[in-house]
């Protein structure tokens, strides 16, 4: 009897000994990542998800952490489902030792749902080129960011994109420019920008909505045959994506004239496709490509010592990559808090300062392993989405590569800044929020 | 031909394309439930399962590459997935369907629910997620034949789809009326207790009812996989097979091609001619909405057999 309970204890201590000496030890940085390795959305939510893991653990591996602090991920499955992400918020909201330092949800409708709760619990949000446009309004939304860019500007600059090439704004009159859009919040997001611009420019807009998952679109496509726009936009997500492609190269739709949003624009996207793709456009706020020094990193730290989520050979996707910079914004962030608040063991609200200082310059890319891979990024107060440029690229079926093929265009502010505005003020009033004075 | 007889020749003719890719899952959900009067859940996750199987075995990158360093020419990657699907037909019958002989329907539907869950997670762990472009030298995009001499746009995919869907349809029932391994399964599904007591084994008629059927996924995991490429919202065209059944009938082998064709040619027709009135993306909820209406007058559906039951 006496021997099972010394057994009984010594296992008991062994046991807990990991979590004594971990609490002990070392103060951690809880970031949930509330990833989609399941379901339809699957194949772009894992490369999205294995760059931002991947990042995150290179700094655990090379540097320790971030100062010197380790990075706790807390990795939690939604399958893109709204109800299951607002679960997982609740769930790692307040993950010791830090609590939730920023959620990343990559999903407009679970960044809908739990802006209310992030604001009531002051955490931050960071939903990157997704979720509520009119977020950019740091004013209104003080713990939710959308930086680099946001639907509307993304918008704004594909219809600028399209001037250009029809040789100039004036042009654009009596043109006809259609919208595939996944019929969710997440694709609706753009139709308001647009029309303000087709009344501006005097384009006809044309609206076509694909339901959830978007496996049957003939419909849509024939529309597109018999009223042959001159340009067609999507705002598509998972196999929506990858139909359309295919359809559109079907129909024969000139490829350089069907441009996808950035969440359109990944391997995943044209693959199956195969040469029906070439020539397709999508916009885009990173490189593509793993040719930077923070993937050689990467391999080194976490490929080679096993730590990997993922396959070698997919480092530099599209999708990987964007992780990867999601995951880039939320470390610097960090560092920047550490530095106002001149402490390592920093708190969710000090996290959202160091998100609304963050000033990622050029330099500081280069230092990072990252140089000329997105824009700098600098947030203040007032505006939380950031330098809102936005480029295009271009997929090369043969090569099997996106390369970029223009340099980044600022927004239209005349037309989208108004709308931020009427929309931020609108939730300001409906939610009983005082906008802030900056 | 005017330019709107034309379109509305495309939406038809699409409309019938997409039909025959319906009924090529619904022709799944019917097997099983003739043989067994099971609703078979996980008959759309069966589709993705063949085609991610097949995809692996000749595909570049597949696990068998991976670990064997060579890939299957795809006649016999084929056959090795026929295969597949027999083993897990047997599984299926050895760890699920024998345990549940005597349960209610509802019980067994809540099995197959569970199986669809199942096999999915299996299909993730063995092959992945990733989207796998699937091209087994199917002719895809347009009938430069019909687009250069008629202006019409009628895409080769859905053609093949539309040949193999009859083909198909040909062989089983040749299959069931033809030969005694039919007449068993109709035995079976007729009466169960009265099959039993003429000596047929019911647990070998499960077994290849369950292989058919996933023979019939495959052929229908081929057909969508070629289309999107090969990925986990396949397993969502069971769905879309629903509102066929629902109009077909869940018994009826033609139903299910009958109720595919309606289908295909009232969403297409809804989506082009009332879509822009409700804001669009109505094709499948009015496929719903279609098959309710069948209902409200044909309970059984179109081919359906009618259920007289003494009290």
């Amino acid at each position: 009897m006496m021997f099972k309970r010394l057994t009984g204890a010594l296992i008991g201590a062994t046991l807990a000994l990991p979590a004594v000496v971990s609490t002990a030890s070392a103060y951690e940085l809880v970031i949930p990542s509330l990833d989609y390795r399941t379901g339809p959305y699957a194949p772009n939510g894992i490369p999205f998800a294995n760059g931002y893991h991947d990042y995150l653990m290179m700094l655990n591996e090379r540097d320790g952490g971030i100062e010197g602090v380790k990075v706790k991920l807390v990795q939690c499955e939604t399958a893109y489902n709204t109800k299951q992400g607002v679960e997982c918020y609740e769930k790692t909201k307040d993950t010791p030792p830090s609590r939730a330092l920023v959620y990343q949800p990559l999903s407009t409708g679970i960044t809908y749902q739990i802006i209310p709760k992030a604001s009531v619990d002051k955490i931050p949000v960071h939903s990157m080129g997704y979720g509520r446009t009119s977020a950019a309004n740091g004013k209104v939304f003080e713990w939710i960011f959308n930086f680099p860019a946001t639907y509307w500007d993304q918008a704004a600059v594909l219809v600028k994109y399209i001037g250009e090439k029809e040789g100039g704004m004036d042009k654009l009159k009596g043109k006809k420019i259609a919208l595939v859009y996944h019929n969710s919040a997440y694709g609706k997001e753009p139709i308001r920008t647009l029309e303000k611009a087709a009344e501006k420019f005097g384009f006809e807009l044309m609206l076509l909505a694909v339901d959830h998952p978007g496996q049957e679109q003939k419909a849509t496509w024939l529309q597109i045959r018999r009223e042959r726009p001159d340009w067609v936009l999507m705002w598509g997500w998972g196999v929506m994506n990858q139909v359309a492609i295919k359809e559109a190269s079907s129909i024969r739709y000139p490829m350089d004239h069907f441009i996808g949003v950035w969440w359109s624009g990944s391997e995943n996207d044209v693959l199956p496709a195969g040469d029906g793709a070439h020539g397709y456009l999508s916009g885009a706020f990173h490189a593509p490509g793993d040719n930077f020094p923070a993937h050689d990193d990467i391999k080194k730290h976490v490929y080679d010592k096993g730590k990997a989520q993922g396959e070698r050979d997919r480092i530099g996707e599209v999708l990987y990559n964007r992780g990867l910079i999601a995951a880039v914004y939320a470390s610097e962030a960090i560092r920047n808090a550490m530095k106002i608040h001149k402490t390592k063991e920093i708190t969710p609200a000090m996290m959202r300062d160091g998100i609304e200082s963050l000033d990622l310059t050029e330099a500081r890319l280069k230092e990072l392993g990252l140089p000329g891979f997105t824009i700098p990024v600098k947030i203040t107060c007032a505006n939380h989405a950031g330098p809102r440029k936005v480029a295009l690229q271009q997929w090369d079926a043969k090569a099997k590569k996106w390369s970029f093929v223009t340099d980044y265009y600022d927004t239209m502010n005349d037309i989208v800044d108004p709308l931020i505005q009427e929309d931020s003020a609108q939730y300001a009033k409906e939610n009983n929020i005082k906008p802030r004075d900056c | 031909m005017g330019g709107e007889v034309i379109f509305f020749l495309e939406i038809v003719i699409s409309g019938v394309m997409a039909g025959v890719m319906y009924a090529l899952v619904a022709l799944g959900f019917v097997l099983i439930f003739k043989a067994s009067g099971i609703f078979n859940f996980a008959q759309g996750v069966m589709c993705l399962f063949a085609a991610l199987a097949l995809y692996d075995f000749m595909a570049p990158g597949g696990w068998v590459d991976r670990w064997f360093g060579f890939t299957f020419p795809v006649w016999m990657a084929i056959v090795l997935t026929i295969g597949v699907m027999v083993v897990v037909a047997w599984l299926i019958e050895r760890l699920v369907l024998q345990h549940l002989v005597k349960q209610e329907p509802i019980i067994l539907f809540m099995a197959t629910l569970g199986l669809a869950y199942v096999l999915e997670g299996v299909g993730d762990i063995l092959f992945g997620s990733d989207v796998k472009p699937l091209d087994i030298g199917i002719p895809q995009g347009a009938s430069d034949w019909a687009l250069d001499n008629y202006g019409i746009y009628v895409e080769k995919l859905e053609l093949v789809a539309a040949i193999t869907g009859a083909v198909l349809v040909t062989i089983l029932g040749i299959f069931f009326h033809r030969t005694r391994i039919g007449r068993a399964l109709r035995a079976v599904a007729d009466d169960h207790q009265a099959a039993l007591s003429v000596g047929i084994s019911l647990r070998t008629i499960w077994v290849i009812v369950w292989s058919v059927s996933g023979i019939v996924a495959l052929v229908a995991g081929i057909m969508w996989g070629s289309k999107s490429g090969v990925q986990f919202s396949l397993s969502l065209i069971a769905l879309k097979a629903l509102p066929v059944l629902i109009l077909g009938g869940f018994t009826s082998v033609p139903g299910a091609i009958v109720g595919g064709l309606i289908i295909g040619v009232g969403e297409k027709l809804a989506e082009v001619y009332l879509g822009p009135f409700v804001g669009g993306a109505i094709e499948n909820w009015f496929a719903y909405m279609l098959a309710l209406v069948f209902l409200l007058f044909r309970p059984q559906g179109l081919f359906g057999e009618r259920i007289i039951e003494r009290v």
